[in-house]
């Protein structure tokens, strides 16, 4: 019996190897200084990824920006105040539904909030692209801040109190600081879930064949985007960089994800 | 609560007048990102329901459902083509079957193997492993799907199954191509194990000590006590895990895009070149109208409902078994 759950596990860690061994494979053959320096005018042509990766950290940081602080205090209310409320347990329910929202689903809705007339009429561009990111990246960053927080010892909170900190006190300076390593791990698993996200970019941030540096107005670049345009195209020079691409990708979220386990493996809180 | 200056001193942690008002207000602004959660979720689904309404309220609701052709009109103000979602819901759902079908009996003996049967060493690399799965990006698995998986993997293996017996049935009958239902439900079982691996993994973890003593102790065999103490203690999570995995097979875009093959013909067959909710609004958004994008809308909305009644489903059961950690779980 142990032989057919080995076998199940040997099939279940399979394709890891698999995407892992042809990506390597074939992005590194594809992947050169032209790649990461240039700007391809089409996936028929010579050139390189630069707009893609330029847009992709463009606004994979903004999501950041706007998801993580944002998340963390919204953590911080759960598990300082709110426990287990009405309130706090409604929006607890509601975040842990909200990470099976279907990414193209967050995609239609900031459309239709943001880009459309009819919402805000912002048009494409980096901040509505970045804007769904970080629609995706908020309910990942609740729920991993507020596990890290519950595991702050009540003591610490307690003797902060014995000391005359206020409430606000305590919690700014005792127990997000002794919860940081696991809010950076929780925060850095969604920034990797966000850099890897194409599907809603396709409606919010449209994509460009130029380095885009406009903060909302012009349609921006991203990886993935110029990926499914190369791979999804007869031409030789467009489906390699995909590859590569596709190597990108992989290297950029793999080491974030190992990066934040590491410190979470070391967290002594 | 209160606090009095301290004699004399300039404590880093003193209270004074000036800070009073720091604890009502940092209470409300952590309470109003609470509520933002709350807020995001309304307004996706007030601003969508409405953008997409012209479409329902011309289509009605059943044909919108149940109609097989969908042929968008051009207009910028009216709705004047037809909009039927079947082959599109038909595609999404089997896809997503098929994807369950491979990954829930795979999740149940990954999490036995490295529960109970794995040494203790190789336990946390083995979910780790299993986990990274979840954070390989999508489209990446669109690239390796269509460059070598479906080539070298799931279409042999289909082929195969059409030239057995087996393919007198309507449901594994040839031909089969290289974009399928097949293809799609293969690369949504490996983007649905981990999280099911995770919640499976959680409720077995559970079973309490003294059952599986209790049974060893009356002779049980390794594997007796994982069928019939172990199994039975992990259905919740095996339901509750299932219903999430099905949640995010359909929802998922890019893969099933570029695999599922973009063919409106409702095949009975699982080898054949389908379409789902998802490919349909990736593939066709760029070129729609104005109303064809009304259209993409209320096909989303309709997915988001439906993933929506699956969610709130799994995330009742699991929460009755506790919350799972991990980041397969997010």
């Amino acid at each position: 019996m142990a032989g057919v759950l080995g076998a199940a596990m040997v099939l279940a860690v399979a394709p890891l190897v698999v995407i892992l061994w042809q990506v390597i494979l074939n992005g590194g053959a594809a992947m050169s200084w032209e790649f990461l320096s240039s700007v391809e005018s089409s996936p028929r042509d010579p050139g390189g990824y630069l707009h893609g990766i330029v847009g992709t950290l463009y606004m994979t940081g903004i999501a950041a920006t706007l998801s993580i602080p944002i998340g963390i205090l919204a953590a911080t209310y759960l598990v300082e105040y709110g426990r287990s409320g009405r309130f706090a347990n409604t929006v607890r329910f509601f975040t842990d539904v909200m990470t099976g929202v279907p990414s193209i689903f967050v995609g239609l809705a900031i459309y239709a909030l943001l880009v459309v007339s009819g919402g805000a009429g912002l048009g494409f561009g980096t901040f509505v692209g970045a804007a769904a990111l970080a629609t995706i990246m908020l309910p990942i960053v609740v729920r991993s801040s507020e596990e890290m927080l519950n595991l702050v010892p009540a003591d610490l909170r307690t003797a902060s109190a014995g000391l005359g900190a206020r409430r606000w006190q305590t919690t700014v300076k005792v127990v997000l600081p002794a919860a940081a390593p696991g809010l950076i791990t929780g925060s850095m698993l969604a920034i990797a879930r966000g850099a890897g996200e194409t599907a809603p970019l396709v409606l919010t941030a449209l994509g460009a064949r130029q380095v885009v540096t406009a903060f909302q107005g012009t349609p921006q670049a991203d990886i993935g985007l110029l990926m499914t345009d190369g791979f999804s195209q007869p031409f030789e020079p467009g489906i390699e960089r995909a590859w590569a691409g596709g190597l990108t990708l992989i290297i950029v979220t793999l080491l974030l994800t190992i990066t934040a386990r590491f410190i979470a493996a070391r967290r002594k809180v | 609560m209160r606090t009095r200056e301290p004699l004399g001193g300039h404590a880093p942690l003193r209270g004074s007048a000036s800070t009073w008002s720091a604890d009502p207000v940092f209470r409300a602004l952590a309470l109003a990102c609470a509520a933002s959660v709350l807020v995001v979720l309304a307004a996706m689904i007030v601003r969508t329901t409405v953008e997409a309404w012209p479409v329902f309220a011309d289509q009605g609701l059943i044909s919108f459902l149940t109609g097989d052709l969908w042929d968008p009109g051009q207009s910028r103000s009216e709705v004047t083509g037809t909009y039927g979602a079947l082959p599109f819901l038909y595609g999404t759902l089997k896809s997503a079957a098929i994807g369950l079908m491979l990954a829930l009996p795979l999740a149940i003996a990954v999490a036995l193997f490295i529960n109970e049967v794995a040494p203790r060493r190789l336990r946390g690399l083995l979910a780790y492993g299993v986990e990274t799965l979840a954070m390989v990006p999508s489209v990446v698995y669109a690239l390796v799907g269509l460059y070598f998986l479906r080539l070298e993997v799931w279409r042999p293996i289909g082929q195969a199954v059409a030239d057995s017996p087996l393919g007198v049935l309507p449901m594994f009958s040839g031909p089969v191509t290289n974009s399928s239902y097949w293809a799609a439900g293969n690369v949504l079982a490996i983007m649905i194990l981990p999280i099911m691996t995770a919640i499976i993994r959680e409720t077995f973890a559970q079973t309490p000590r003294e059952e599986r003593m209790a049974a060893y102790a009356m002779g049980a065999t390794p594997w007796e006590v994982m069928r019939r103490v172990i199994l039975p203690r992990g259905v919740p999570g095996i339901v509750g895990g299932t219903m999430l995995g099905l949640g995010r097979a359909l929802g998922e875009t890019i893969a099933v895009a570029f695999l599922i093959g973009a063919s409106q013909r409702m095949s009975s067959s699982i080898f054949f070149a389908g379409d789902s909710v998802t490919s349909l609004i990736y593939n066709t958004f760029q070129d729609a109208r104005p109303e064809g994008v009304w259209a993409l809308l209320a096909i989303g909305v309709t997915l988001f409902v439906i993933t929506m009644i699956v969610n709130v489903i799994a995330r009742l059961i699991i929460h009755q078994v506790g919350r799972t950690t991990g980041d397969a779980s997010l």
